[in-house]
């Protein structure tokens, strides 16, 4: 059975999701990848087929009154994933995107491209994923702005030492509140401060944090929040833009097209407000319905409680883990601890990620083998592919020992 | 599990722990190649002579999984000392071993008619890549790369 603690019921809260009864060459299916993609409760699922079946129609025109439900759904959706974050006006602050990487470029194109000129300095760490690098590159490319980099502690850390010189004369810090790679937990209400002091504005990359570690925009004073709905229980085809109503309200058009005006003419276009004017075309409809069901299933279960089950499971994989393979097994990590999340980014001396990731499968585990989109990283930490093993609220110790018994496999095959 | 000891067999665990001509030719006579594997950051440097019509040497470096090793390190025996006729040939004889076998998993349970077996020697024991149809990038890396280098000299 699967249960660690009291924290979570983690054998109920598998019944929820439907895609865990199946079983993969035979074995029961440990998904230990909801760091690249979570898996939905039938209750998202659900609702989005109910929405299709009871009440689909195009948004924000129709008179008639399906139009009107699902335009209502639409807007609800907003205000429930504004909520989630504490976002002060949740109606002028949450622009929906394709995912994180789409709400990235939208801030780079858009606020950047407004914002920022030759010279101009945008902060970066070096444990970013690419969604939060290249975009800023491609600005760099087509405006010349200068990018600076934060490095590591020997523990994996933020290096802190060098931020107030990095920021000095700074635009935007744009940084990760969790790694993708390495599950350090980066202190964002502090960054957002320093930032702050130093002139500039933060965004932080919050896909792998927003799904597992409760958020409070206001508390910690973020100007910009990205993240995706498929890593948060949600569908695939929706991510949103977080960014304060003043800033998003004097920010320029991304895409444009239908939906993002108020009026067009031969020779000139006018923007409607934000966020609509960040939402050129018809857009993610059902997907927004399932993502504010993700948001209510979370909340049914509390953010809290999520995240002190992965907590105590990392605790619990990092101690397994240290066994295993004689001392020739490296968690890419900090310690287990309050800055450390449910990301463990495995490499064995003598196994190539991706034949751990093959044996791993052929017993039933999901992991992700590869650079994980974090090259820089990986040449940080002088490896190049780490098999990744990620928490979600499903997983118990059971997924753990499945994991620790492949690895033991990959180890007596290549040995 | 079946499956997975046909992916990996003795010979290619063999060619992945001790990798046949391993490392680089450096001279200026040397053709020079290099593959990647964007997906998973696999790599690899082929360098090779060629004299009189014939590959007379080939030194393979790079890291990678097992399968892009040691089907490099087979490609290197298979192909070396070889004419660029014969070259040619075992690379189109072992692209048609991948493709044979994953148009053969679509399809159903037909023999593959196209390869023999026999023709590719330690090759044949790839054979088990295409039953994992991710791993074939990985299969083919190098081989993709020593065309890249033939073609890239016009040979």
């Amino acid at each position: 059975m699967a249960t660690v603690s009291g924290t979570l019921d983690v054998n109920a809260i598998r019944r929820d999701f439907p895609l865990l009864e199946r079983q993969s060459h035979g074995h029961r299916l440990s998904y230990l990848d909801s760091g690249a993609s979570s898996l939905p409760p039938h209750a998202v699922v659900e609702a989005m087929a109910t929405y299709y079946e009871t009440t689909h129609a195009n948004v924000h025109r129709g008179v008639y009154e399906t139009a009107e439900e699902a335009t209502r759904l639409y807007e609800d959706a907003r205000r429930t994933v504004g909520r989630f974050l504490g976002a002060s006006h949740p109606t002028r602050e949450i622009a929906f995107t394709k995912n994180t990487t789409e709400a990235i470029n939208l801030l780079a194109h858009s606020w950047g491209g407004a914002n920022l000129g030759e010279g101009d300095v945008v902060v970066l760490s070096i444990m970013e994923h690419h969604a939060n690098i290249v975009p800023w590159q491609m600005l760099a490319a087509a405006k010349g702005i200068e990018l600076r980099w934060l490095g590591l502690t020997d523990e994996l850390r933020l290096d802190l030492d060098g931020l107030d010189e990095a920021l000095d004369g700074a635009k935007l810090l744009s940084i990760t509140a969790m790694s993708n790679v390495l599950g350090t937990i980066n202190p964002i209400g502090d960054l957002a401060r320093a930032a702050h002091d130093a002139g500039a504005l933060i965004h932080v990359d919050g896909a792998q944090a927003v799904p597992h570690l409760p958020t409070d925009v206001v508390a910690s004073e973020l100007d910009f929040l990205s993240f995706s709905g498929h890593k948060m229980l949600g569908p695939t085809g929706i991510g949103v833009l977080y960014g304060k109503a003043e800033l998003l309200a004097a920010m320029p058009p991304f895409l444009g097209g239908g939906g993002m005006i108020l009026d067009v003419r031969t020779d000139r276009f006018t923007a409607a407000e934000a966020p609509q004017r960040f939402e050129a075309g018809t857009p993610p409809i059902a997907e927004a319905v399932g993502l504010a069901e993700a948001v209510r299933y979370i909340d049914s279960i509390g953010i809290t409680s999520i995240r002190a089950h992965e907590l105590e499971l990392t605790s619990y994989a990092l101690d397994a883990l240290d066994g295993v393979a004689n001392g020739h097994l490296t968690v890419h990590g900090p310690p287990a601890g309050p800055d450390r999340g449910g990301v463990l980014s495995i490499t064995l001396d003598d196994v190539h990620a991706h034949d751990v990731a093959q044996i791993l499968d052929s017993v039933g585990v999901c992991v992700r083998p590869g650079h994980h989109c974090a090259k820089p990283l990986m040449r940080h930490l002088g490896v190049q592919a780490t098999a990744r093993a990620s928490f979600g609220l499903y997983n118990g110790t059971d997924d753990v020992d499945a994991l620790v018994e492949g690895l033991e496999q990959a180890t007596t095959l290549f040995g | 599990m079946a499956d997975l000891e046909e992916l990996y067999r003795e010979i290619i665990l063999d060619h992945y722990r001790s990798p046949r001509n391993r490392g680089e030719l450096t001279d200026e006579a040397a053709l020079r190649a290099e593959g990647f594997n964007p997906l998973c950051g696999d790599e690899i440097l082929i360098t090779l002579h060629v004299d009189h019509g014939v590959l007379s040497d080939i030194k393979i470096s790079g890291q990678g999984c097992s399968i892009s090793q040691s089907s490099a390190s087979l490609m290197s025996a298979a192909v070396k000392g070889k004419s660029l006729d014969e070259v040619r040939q075992i690379i189109a004889t072992f692209k048609t071993l991948m493709t044979v076998h994953e148009a053969q998993l679509e399809d159903g349970d037909a023999e593959p008619e196209a390869v023999d077996l026999r023709k590719l020697g330690e090759l044949a024991a790839l054979q088990g890549v295409v039953k994992f149809p991710m791993r074939i990038k990985c299969a083919t890396l190098g081989w993709n790369t020593l065309t890249q280098c033939l073609d890239d000299a016009s040979l």
